[in-house]
């Protein structure tokens, strides 16, 4: 029998991701991985894993599993979630914390963020398809079975038993940083915008829709009006391009989004607001500001550079949150755990 | 949201200086041209192969298309200001391009049940449904670049009598293998899938197989000729094709 996570409730749509499938695009495989690659590189360093291992992420609503390896060192990543333990007691994000075989736990679904990543050490047992764990359902394949997770699956882990060691914490966690202007790079394709779509663009607010998922997010707000009706001829889109169809109607194209396209692209997110643009939720608002490209290399860096300092800024919980959760949280005794019902 | 997009009928507007346009931070768009045209994408896969031969630092990976190739790279190693005249300098030089590429020998069924839009398509160009399977397998077509889905091809040039705009009322579910055409192009879908095209016939064969190594069929600046079976054909093929037993007959083609 493999050993892992029993899958109990698959919450509402939980995948394995990782950074995602980088050099496959020619032969139109999207690059998939995480919305938030910033908070599954968290999660992963707050079990002592590399960056870039597989995790899950978990979208609007949160899974519910129970633990058949031995011992399972986990933490979860994502601005307001927390793991919510069978007695009923909290583990907020941007912890670790180790169970036990026969522990259940649920994920409670990031609050600030729409979604959150739940990283276990050592790493999710995923199949390497074109070089990346990561699931893309459309094409089916990657992750477990290509799909999201199901009641009854196993979640393989790479270990049966966690190494012995402190668990860790983020002292100052990251906001979702969702009020924030999302700065992009005008183009390739602005000169078949008018001057007032550019200037609406800006100014404007944009409201995502309901209509968002991996592929992208359709955004209400200003018409985008294109100086003619014309499509251009397919060319590759990257992620965070926003394209315009004839609606005028935006799309923001994150992970999943198909590689090439006919729409004009008014604009791309930097990537170092990549992260921050997949946090948002329907309903949430985005407003853009305009960067050139060296500057948003140079923001590209400031972001990795940041990325490190949080990863390594992790410090041991000397609390009693570093000794066995098990017995701890029937004795009440876990600082950090506070809990569901304060 | 997706849409398999493809080139509309833009008027040639003569040659162009090569554009390079930044689409945000990862990713430089090198651009010869706006439109569908074999020369073009010749200078497009004779960059792309330059570029895999030779790596520059930073580039992770390429993405040939019909009339621009794009880089992408790791703004962490390099950056628009490197990567421009690099790319200039490489430009100029001769070699590269097809080399490796292959011609594949594709089934198509163009009978009924493969082919719902064949009637209107056949109404529309003032053909017989039977000249219409005759001259949409008659060329053998470039594989100008490949995307919308894992394994897509968008095959040129269709025989002008062929060509029509997409259909006005796209479709929610494309089965896949569905053989399709519009404007100067056509395509084949690897997996079911909404599309606007006009299908006029299947292929039991995968165009991208987990599987198999490589899972992509066809690669950007290959050629396909389509080889029409009929429907019992069809099903033999298919099946040996789930099974992992038909290799499709393919050749080399020099540059």
């Amino acid at each position: 029998m493999t050993l892992g996570f029993k899958v109990l409730s698959p919450g509402l749509h939980t995948t394995v991701q990782d950074l995602g499938r980088v050099g496959q695009q020619r032969v139109g495989v999207p690059v998939s991985g995480a919305l938030d690659g910033e908070s599954l590189a968290l999660a992963n360093a707050l079990v002592g894993n590399r960056p870039g291992m597989p995790a899950l992420e978990i979208l609007h609503q949160g899974p519910r599993f129970a633990v058949s390896a031995e011992r399972v060192r986990i933490a979860l990543a994502g601005d307001g979630a927390a793991i919510e333990l069978a007695s009923g007691e909290i583990v907020p994000a941007w912890r670790s914390a180790s169970l036990e075989r026969g522990s259940e736990f649920s994920i409670l679904a990031a609050r600030g963020s729409v979604c959150a990543y739940l990283a276990v050490a050592g790493g999710i047992d995923a199949p390497l398809f074109l070089g990346s764990a990561s699931t893309y359902v459309r094409g089916r394949f990657g992750g477990i079975e290509g799909r999201a997770l199901r009641a009854g699956d196993i979640v393989p882990l790479t270990l049966d038993r966690t190494p012995e060691g402190p668990e860790l914490r983020l002292p100052k966690p990251p906001s979702a940083g969702l009020g924030e202007r999302v700065r992009v790079v005008l183009g390739p394709q602005r000169e078949f915008f008018t001057e007032d779509a550019i200037a609406a663009l800006l100014d404007g607010e944009f409201r995502v829709s309901q209509n968002a998922d991996r592929m992208g997010m359709r955004l209400d707000g200003p018409r985008l009006a294109q100086k003619s009706g014309w499509d251009i001829i397919s060319d590759a889109i990257p992620t965070g391009a926003i394209q315009v169809p004839g609606s005028g109607q935006p799309i923001l194209l994150l992970a999943d989004h198909q590689t090439t396209g006919g729409y004009p692209k008014i604009a791309c997110v930097v990537s170092a607001d990549l992260a921050r643009v997949g946090r948002c939720r329907p309903g949430d608002v985005l407003r853009f500001a305009a960067v050139e490209v060296e500057e948003a290399e140079a923001l590209a860096r400031e972001a990795a550079a940041r990325l490190a300092d949080l990863a390594a800024s992790l410090e041991p919980c000397f609390d009693a949150a570093a000794l066995d959760l098990g017995s701890l949280y029937r004795a009440n005794l876990i600082s950090g755990v506070v809990s569901a019902r304060e | 949201m997706a849409r398999e997009g493809g080139a509309t009928a833009l008027a040639a507007k003569g040659s162009m200086a090569v554009r390079f346009l930044s689409a945000g931070d990862r990713a430089l768009v090198v651009e010869f041209g706006d439109r569908v045209d074999p020369e073009l994408s010749d200078k497009v896969l004779r960059l792309d192969a330059r570029l895999r031969a030779a790596p520059l630092p930073g580039v992770v990976e390429t993405v040939p298309t019909f009339r621009s190739l794009t880089l992408y790279y790791d703004p962490l190693v390099t950056g628009r200001r490197d990567l421009e005249p690099a790319v200039r300098g490489l430009l100029g030089r001769r070699g590269g391009g097809r080399r490796g590429a292959r011609l594949w020998h594709i089934p198509i069924c163009y009978e009924a049940p493969f082919a719902p839009d064949l009637a209107e398509v056949a109404r529309l160009t003032g053909l017989a449904p039977a000249e219409v399977a005759e001259r949409h397998s008659a060329p053998q077509y470039r594989v100008y670049m490949i995307g919308f889905l894992p394994g897509f091809p968008y095959l040129g040039d269709l025989p002008a009598e062929l060509a029509l705009q997409r259909r006005a009322d796209p479709r929610v579910k494309v089965p896949a293998g569905s053989v399709a055409i519009a404007t100067n192009l056509s395509a084949i879908y690897p997996y079911e899938s909404p599309g606007g095209w006009h299908l006029i016939g299947a292929t039991p064969v995968r165009l991208f197989a987990p599987e198999r190594a490589p899972p992509a069929l066809l690669a950007a600046g290959d050629g396909v000729r389509f080889a029409p079976v009929d429907a019992a054909r069809f099903g033999a093929i298919r099946s040996a094709a789930a099974a992992g037993d038909y290799p499709v007959a393919n050749e080399a083609i020099g540059e």
